[in-house]
């Protein structure tokens, strides 16, 4: 009797052993599906009529498409204007934040002087202040310099608000770069700001990938600073702007809206598929360090 | 590229030591230069003008502005709506943040196991609201938990529950609406950090372990979670932080509605600075200088925190 059970305990013991993962993946499959489903809803409701989408309660195949959802967001809510606006926006802040990012961690990655404890200092300082309750100094600020109601006022308060965490990821990058490689370019007479570009950005490439990517997310979803901008110049708005603007317009345009949602997010969302591995390796970057 | 150009010639003529040293300097404020200037007018200023705002009686941005001294902090000291935009972050903090570090550890050590199918399909799905606007996804919200037509709805009265509910127009509902959502919305970046912090532990001491005949609840009790403490810590600082920032959520959610019922902070100091008939800059102020210390005691709290650990970790 013992030896004809213990195969099959065996066996029907691998089985237990193996059902937590398969009750774990259908409980992960219905998690994940409640985690999808609103973009499915989106795309789906921006195909429909507005009958339908009342109608069809959980269903979010449209019968026939009406691709006259998007044209109606695009031209008569302005959504192309909101997305040029993002795009230029995100594009510039970008470039900007990256480059001073890496050129402030440079320096004080590799340079003892004088001074430098003090930026050190009042950079990590910051790290705890939260942005959002400094938001009328910085108008006030914008408004006395004239950048108020302009996409490159926009741009430059975007680029000054908080990047900190980049530059110290930068700086510990940078510090951690062999001495030798740094010496041997100065001994080829490499000037300091050729050094920089030709030697130390190359070298600092998988850093600058993350910052670029969450820089990118952090503009592009960027709300409060964009909204107090653009008060008095609609024209300007960012596609999070216009998109509070217009669930206020016309608020029972719900075809409208998911269309303007789905023309907002197609752009980062095509790209989070396509650079997905930088994303989740930039955001492990950041707290592994 | 002309300033390198000319930076080259005549670096021979000069007395090496000094005139290297004086240039090299030269060079290292000019790369910081643009981070101080803007950092300095974006986020210094504003952090140290905000006190002095706080003090002045200042009805919009273009008005003349007149010192009162501390009667906006009595004031806001004095007004229940503040103490109840307070007591909202706070709940909001207290409830998200643990909700989301467990359930995405939960989720990270599933789906970090070899043993699990479709784990890449799986971080793929939770991680895609992170990518995605939180503006955009408040007002997409806003028809899924739509009383009449929501599929929230549906779904819940198709299960018998009952649907009707109007999650974000009924003052009882609204915040732990904004809570359900902003755990939907952030849950992904937590993954991807626990799953960072996981990858961190060499396979190798699992596989020892197991050869010894260790069970998996002994192998996470005694080799998991230990090696964890450490990122416990960070991540959780990350997601405080992060819960405190909520205004694009709840402001394209509810605008703090109904009745102030989903007011948080940054909320009430929007409401006063941009949206009352007459803004009241230094009483807003005022609120942000509060609540902004006390982000200051919260972050002292956590660096004492984390240097407890750490102590306590080169002790063992």
């Amino acid at each position: 009797m013992m030896v004809s059970a213990a195969p099959q305990r065996s066996r029907t013991a691998r089985m237990l052993r193996r059902l937590p993962w398969w009750i774990a993946a259908v409980l992960l499959a219905a998690g994940c599906l409640m985690w999808i489903y609103p973009f499915l809803w989106m795309i789906g409701a921006s195909l429909k009529t507005t009958t339908e989408i009342f109608r069809d309660g959980l269903d979010v195949i449209p019968n026939s498409p009406v691709w006259g959802n998007y044209g109606r967001a695009w031209s008569t809510a302005h959504f192309g204007e909101y997305l040029r606006n993002t795009v230029i926006v995100t594009v510039a802040t970008v470039v900007i934040v990256v480059i001073r990012s890496a050129m402030a961690g440079y320096v004080l990655g590799r340079y003892r002087f004088r001074g430098r404890r003090v930026v050190l200092v009042v950079l990590v300082a910051t790290l705890l202040v939260p942005t959002g309750y400094t938001i009328i100094p910085v108008v006030d600020v914008a408004q006395r310099l004239h950048l108020l109601n302009s996409l490159a006022g926009m741009i430059i308060a975007l680029s000054g608000g908080a990047h900190v965490a980049l530059t110290l990821l930068y700086m510990g990058y940078f510090r951690r770069i062999p001495k030798e490689l740094f010496e041997s370019a100065q001994l080829d007479g490499a000037g300091f700001g050729t050094t920089f570009v030709r030697i130390m950005l190359p070298l600092a490439t998988p850093v600058t990938a993350s910052a670029t990517l969450l820089t990118f997310l952090n503009t592009w979803n960027a709300f409060f600073l964009p909204l107090v901008f653009t008060f008095s110049r609609p024209d300007l708005r960012t596609v999070s702007v216009g998109m509070l603007a217009f669930s206020g317009e016309y608020s029972t345009d719900w075809p409208g809206m998911a269309a303007g949602a789905a023309i907002s997010l197609a752009p980062v969302i095509i790209l989070f598929f396509v650079l997905q591995r930088y994303f989740v390796e930039g955001i492990a970057g950041a707290v592994k360090n | 590229m002309t300033v390198l150009e000319r930076r080259r010639a005549p670096a021979p003529t000069r007395s090496r030591r000094g005139g290297r040293h004086g240039r090299t300097t030269l060079w290292v404020w000019l790369f910081l230069a643009p981070t101080v200037g803007l950092y300095g007018v974006f986020t210094v200023y504003p952090i140290l003008g905000s006190y002095w705002y706080s003090l002045l009686d200042w009805d919009g941005f273009t008005s003349t502005k007149s010192f009162v001294g501390l009667a906006n902090y009595r004031e806001v000291w004095h007004d229940p709506l503040f103490w109840s935009a307070f007591w909202h972050t706070l709940l909001f903090m207290a409830v998200t943040v643990p909700v989301q570090v467990l359930l995405s550890l939960l989720a990270a050590i599933l789906l970090n196991s070899p043993k699990m199918p479709l784990a890449r399909i799986f971080r793929t799905a939770l991680f895609l609201p992170v990518a995605t606007t939180t503006a955009i996804v408040g007002v997409v919200m806003q028809s899924l938990f739509d009383p009449a037509n929501g599929p929230v709805n549906v779904f819940l009265d198709k299960l018998g529950f009952g649907g009707g509910i109007d999650f974000l127009g009924s003052s009882h509902t609204s915040l732990w609406t904004a809570m359900a959502v902003y755990v939907w919305k952030w849950l992904g970046i937590t993954l991807i950090y626990w799953l960072a912090a996981l990858q961190t532990i060499p396979t190798e001491l699992y596989e020892a372990a197991a050869i010894d005949g260790a069970s998996p609840t002994r192998l996470f009790r005694h080799i998991t979670l230990p090696l964890l403490t450490p990122f416990t810590i960070i991540i959780t600082l990350l997601s405080l932080e992060a819960s405190l920032h909520v205004f694009d959520l709840v402001q394209t959610m509810t605008g703090g509605g109904p009745y102030y019922s989903s007011e948080v902070l940054e909320i009430y100091i929007y409401r006063w600075a941009f949206t009352s008939t007459i803004p009241r800059l230094g009483y807003a102020s005022a609120a942000a200088v509060i609540f902004g210390l006390f982000v200051f005691v919260i972050g002292i709290v956590q660096l004492l925190g984390v240097r407890a650990a750490r102590r306590a970790g080169v002790g063992s």
